[in-house]
């Protein structure tokens, strides 16, 4: 008699193919009765990337998007059942899948629609008042390194991905994209994700201080102009939650 | 048994979130799924934080694997911890079922074999939860579409096994009962017979589809409409063995506006009260 760990072996192997498990049985209608496991299995995660990727679904159809989903699905396969975090590895496959070639931009939409899930479930932080964080720089800008909140992320693609994403939300007009390339922020405010399309210029410079770069430092990336919209780009979405001097 | 009240409760969902917070009290409690909390922070938190303050709560854990032959996943058995500290609820339970293979989650609930080696394995898993999270879980009987040839044991005595072994209770799908019988051509008040009721914790009402096929009928627990007639009779036998117990009606998929899942809540609580009635006359 095969052991525990055979019976379940056969029974996996057998949800991804169209042979029956060895040792199953039923009152009759047996490859009906399993279908039933495979289908779930099948289905359940293509809408969970359905649910985590619906702009990429919109751009492409249902259709196209099931097809493409089971296929990711079954070479990808989720490593937690913590399925908010699947499919990190989604936008990579989509750049590489070559029925969606003739959609260069489809991956870095997916980049977006991942960011904004992971901003969505970041960790919490109060912001610092934008008093507070004038008060924390005092007279000494140079020595400041400024900790953004854990929400906030950054997709640069060379193409208008974030236009694309933006016509591609419901009830969104479908306006002709301008020509990239283009640059978002992401972030979580009040209860939803945000995604602000920045210049690429301040994409760099908000990137440099999100890993740690003084603001006297900015200036081997960024012009003081650049640096000081960066800085009050983040101050005025309310992104700044420390500030300390080094 | 649970901390639980023996009252009616929903299962949570985030897009009627709004509407319970505007919504008079009259629910006994709330159940999540515990993987969808599991997060650093953000909305879902910060809703479960606020309806924690106003009702009992009942984590719900789909993603162990308790049946798989491997051991736990020890990194979800963390989060599964994580949550049950944060949340300190009243009940945790989890499926008699294997949903992981070799890393990979499969996202369903699929079945094992009853036999004297899974019954290790399972009581095993279980200490170990139980250990892990600090405190005494559900485990739910599942609904079931085949069975295996190599199974020496019915489920309900395995069941039985399982309780007497680890020490802990049961969450009883009756749905999943009607489900399963259906399916093998069983009885399912012969199953209820043999089910050990004192081990009850709490109830599921969800909703299932049905298929005819030539064999007979293939009913498909889908969670995604309302509670059947014949499952609505099965719970009020059911509790009028057991007395009151903490019941949820269950709706994943289709979800309907609150009120349609308040009513489906009022209609069990009416037949809590009638056992009650009964039980004190």
């Amino acid at each position: 008699m095969p052991g525990h760990l055979e019976t379940q072996t056969a029974f996996r192997a057998a949800l991804n193919s169209r042979d029956l498990p060895p040792g199953i049985t039923a009152v009759g209608d047996l490859d009906r009765r399993f279908s039933v496991y495979r289908n779930t299995v099948a289905h359940t995660l293509s809408d969970a990337l359905a649910q985590r990727f619906p702009a990429v679904q919109r751009i492409v159809g249902k259709a196209f998007f099931r097809q493409t989903a089971r296929i990711f699905v079954a070479d990808n396969p989720p490593r937690s059942p913590v399925l908010q975090d699947y499919g990190t590895e989604f936008p990579a496959f989509l750049a590489d899948f070559p029925p969606a070639a003739s959609l260069p931009y489809l991956a870095d939409v997916a980049l977006i629609e991942m960011a904004r899930g992971q901003a969505y479930h970041a960790a919490d932080a109060e912001p610092l008042s934008p008093a507070a964080v004038m008060s924390r720089i005092g007279a000494a800008p140079d020595t400041a390194q400024v900790t953004l909140h854990p929400s906030v992320r950054m997709v640069s693609s060379p193409h208008a991905a974030v236009s694309i994403w933006r016509m591609n939300q419901p009830g969104a007009a479908a306006t002709p994209p301008p020509p990239g390339p283009e640059t978002a922020l992401i972030f979580r405010r009040d209860d939803a994700s945000v995604v602000l399309p920045i210049p690429p210029d301040i994409a760099r410079t908000v990137t440099q201080m999100q890993s740690g770069t003084p603001l006297g430092a900015l200036g081997h990336v960024a012009d003081a102009d650049t640096v000081g919209t960066a800085f009050s780009t983040l101050l005025q979405n309310r992104l700044i939650v420390g500030l300390c001097h080094i | 048994m649970t901390q639980l009240p023996d009252t009616v409760g929903i299962g949570f969902k985030r897009s009627h979130y709004d509407a319970l917070r505007t919504t008079p009290n009259r629910l006994g409690f709330i159940e999540v799924h515990a993987e969808n909390y599991m997060g650093d922070g953000g909305p879902p938190h910060a809703q479960l934080d606020a309806l924690r303050r106003d009702y009992a709560l009942s984590v719900h854990g789909v993603g162990l694997s308790i049946g798989g032959a491997g051991p736990l996943d020890t990194d979800h058995l963390a989060r599964l911890k994580r949550v049950c500290d944060r949340y300190d609820p009243e009940s945790f339970s989890e499926h008699l079922a294997w949903s992981s293979h070799n890393d990979a989650f499969l996202n369903d609930l699929l079945p094992l074999p009853y036999d004297d080696q899974t019954l290790a394995t399972v009581c095993d898993h279980i200490d170990r939860l139980q250990d892990v999270i600090g405190r005494r879980m559900l485990l739910e009987n599942p609904s079931t579409y085949v069975t295996f040839e190599s199974s020496t044991l019915a489920e309900t005595d395995f069941l039985h096994a399982i309780v007497g072994r680890t020490g802990c209770g049961l969450l009883l799908d009756v749905n999943n009962v009607f489900v399963s019988c259906t399916n093998h051509r069983a009885d399912p008040r012969a199953y209820l017979a043999d089910f050990p009721l004192a081990a009850v914790g709490e109830i599921h009402l969800g909703g299932h589809d049905a298929e005819d096929l030539p064999s007979g009928p293939l009913l498909i627990d889908s969670h995604g409409a309302a509670v059947a007639d014949p499952v609505w009779t099965l719970y009020a036998e059911t509790v009028a063995m057991t007395g009151p117990r903490p019941t949820l009606i269950e709706w994943d998929n289709d979800v309907p506006d609150l009120p349609v899942l308040l009513a489906e809540a009022d209609r069990a609580a009416t037949i809590l009260d009638g056992v009650r009635h009964a039980r004190a006359s």
